[in-house]
């Protein structure tokens, strides 16, 4: 009896907390989720307006829907349109998804279920890059791919992708495969299949969602690169459309057409959102498995 | 685990040509590189640490390392509180949460875009979007990319906005700690800050410690927000090393000079990274496993 009189006060005390303090969360929630946002609401509102409403409004709802700042900034002031630094990006990208799912499949196979000599010490340097501040490596680099011919190419943007240079990959991959269960490996060699059988028949059907993973955060981090082409692209038709957005504000310092220049942004944005917004499961996935970086 | 040790040396070929090629020769060529004054004109020339000391009397790139200290130890701090306490509050059990879980997201999957950086540029404008915003509050417009403190606080909110992927961390952390202990702690009358910081905080060290590694290693050589949106600010106020690095390496192709330059941030990078290592005994709590 004594025990129900002291438990009964306290759970009408959680009840009362119960009803408020999902309000005072979801009022939280709601406020950081419009600080978070309305930036980008407000840009994409901004495209449609004309220059002097961008600078005397703040309401994200343009007075007007007028497409002439996308149609205008789409041409750009030089002789390429944004098709052309588009397809350039894509001319980045795509090979970069493509060396990197493959080249770090490979080794994290390799390193995920293989026994061999030296293998600690080969998986503490693999670790070790994952912290290895780039900026150390970028002058050499530079310098050795000026040796080889190919600056103001897209080779120096595409090979750390070919040797499974980017570690957050092949960390990732590594996790994956180390929670598939070996059983099925055994099973498989003893009816005959081979080692690249068993990569290719039983582990790749079973990583798929990372791999997807792997694809769409190489595809936002390349899309969004913008010191790698800024050191290594001189040539304004192989721009890439983050270089091209950079010269956009920089060209027409004086006047700067500004809803121009936010409709390209909002054009930019795009790939990356639609990505986001269907597949989002594997975003979260992706980072919570390995942990990014901001 | 397949005993095959030639298959496995292949499987790991590409990484490990790679590793050699791109990595560590780069690595050890720069540490060589910083003692010439190669310049990509003039034959290189040894000229032992007279870099590394011209850089200690170069005022610009004392400048730069002030900067990128006060960068580094506002944003990582900032970012990782906001990141922790955004994902207390999403952790229960709320409706909508995946709509919140996104929202928070997307600022993270975009910072890196150019686009973003043209955003931020554009609303902290004197007659921007900020100021006008802070008008309707009655708050005087400030001058926020002419001033010093005002461009290091524009670069430093760009930076803090983009606390996503530290807070899916974060959750991931809090869905690991076990909802009886919480309900233990409720029986015994503890209040929820008390909770959160007698509980929560010390079962997630773990990944605090993981994300605060991370996040110094990368704010340390942050490049494109301060480049983008403030350049170097005024007064040099928002010129981050890595910035320095670039311009000495390749507007100016003093690659001897930044090549020290970026030794002397790696310096400091590896040496916080190290401290902190060190510091992890006192506040970091392992379970049983020893850890990840």
């Amino acid at each position: 009896m004594s025990n129900t009189v002291a438990i009964a006060p306290i759970k009408r005390k959680k009840k009362a907390s119960e009803i408020i303090n999902p309000i005072v969360r979801y009022a939280i929630l709601i406020i950081v989720a419009l600080v978070m946002l309305y930036p980008i609401l407000w840009l994409f509102g901004a495209t449609f307006k004309t220059n002097n409403e961008i600078f005397t409004s703040i309401s994200f709802i343009p007075k007007r829907i007028d497409f002439t700042p996308y149609i205008k900034g789409w041409q750009t002031s030089t002789e390429y349109t944004f098709a052309t630094y588009f397809i350039n990006t894509f001319q980045i990208v795509i090979p970069k998804i493509v060396f990197c799912l493959i080249s770090s499949l490979l080794t994290a196979y390799g390193f995920a279920r293989f026994n061999f000599k030296g293998k600690s010490i080969l998986f503490s340097l693999l670790m070790a890059t994952m912290f290895l501040p780039t900026v150390v490596t970028r002058i050499p680099l530079y310098l050795l791919y000026r040796d080889l011919g190919v600056l103001d190419t897209y080779v120096p943007l595409i090979a750390n992708t070919v040797f499974a240079q980017e570690p957050f990959f092949v960390f990732m991959l590594i996790q994956f495969m180390r929670s598939i269960p070996r059983d099925l490996d055994e099973a498989a060699t003893i009816d005959g299949c081979g080692h690249f059988g068993i990569l290719w028949r039983i582990l790749l059907p079973t990583l798929k969602p990372a791999m997807i993973s792997c694809l769409i955060f190489q595809f936002v981090w390349s899309f969004n690169d913008f010191l790698g082409p800024l050191i290594y692209i001189t040539s304004l038709e192989k721009y890439p459309v983050a270089l091209a957005l950079k010269m956009s504000i920089d060209a027409s310092s004086g006047v700067v057409p500004w809803n121009q220049v936010l409709a390209m942004s909002i054009i930019a944005l795009l790939p990356a959102l639609i990505l986001f917004f269907s597949a989002q499961k594997y975003f979260v996935e992706g980072v919570t498995s390995s942990g990014i970086k901001g | 685990m397949l005993k095959n040790e030639k298959a496995g040396y292949l499987y790991i070929l590409p990484w490990l040509i790679g590793f050699i090629v791109l990595t560590a020769y780069p690595f050890i060529n720069s540490f060589y590189i910083s003692f010439t004054n190669y310049d990509m004109i003039n034959e290189s020339k040894f000229i032992g640490l007279e870099n590394y000391v011209n850089l200690f009397k170069d005022a610009d790139f004392i400048k730069s390392m002030g900067a990128t200290f006060k960068y580094t130890f506002l944003t990582v701090p900032l970012q990782l509180a906001f990141a922790l306490f955004v994902a207390f509050i999403l952790n229960d059990k709320l409706k909508g949460i995946n709509f919140f879980r996104t929202a928070y997201y997307v600022p993270s999957l975009l910072g890196g875009n150019v686009a973003i950086a043209i955003l931020w540029r554009f609303m902290f404008q004197p007659d921007g979007f900020i100021n006008r915003f802070m008008g309707i509050f009655g708050i005087h417009p400030v001058a926020w990319l002419s001033t010093p403190g005002g461009a290091m606080t524009v670069v430093v909110l760009l930076k803090v906005w983009q606390f996503g992927s530290a807070m899916l961390i974060f959750l991931a952390a809090l869905k690991e700690v076990p909802g009886d202990y919480y309900e233990a702690a409720d029986i015994d009358g503890a209040s929820k800050p008390r909770q959160f910081w007698s509980i929560t905080i010390p079962l997630i060290t773990p990944t605090i410690f993981f994300n605060l590694t991370m996040q110094l290693v990368n704010a340390f050589q942050e490049f494109n927000g301060p480049y983008l949106v403030t350049g170097k600010g005024p007064l040099n106020s928002t010129y981050l090393a890595s910035m320095f690095i670039y311009d000495h390496a390749f507007k100016y192709f003093h690659m001897g000079y930044a090549s020290a330059a970026s030794w002397v941030l790696f310096v400091i990078i590896v040496a916080v990274t190290l401290i902190l290592f060190g510091t992890q005994k006192k506040w970091v709590y392992y379970s049983d496993g020893g850890g990840k």
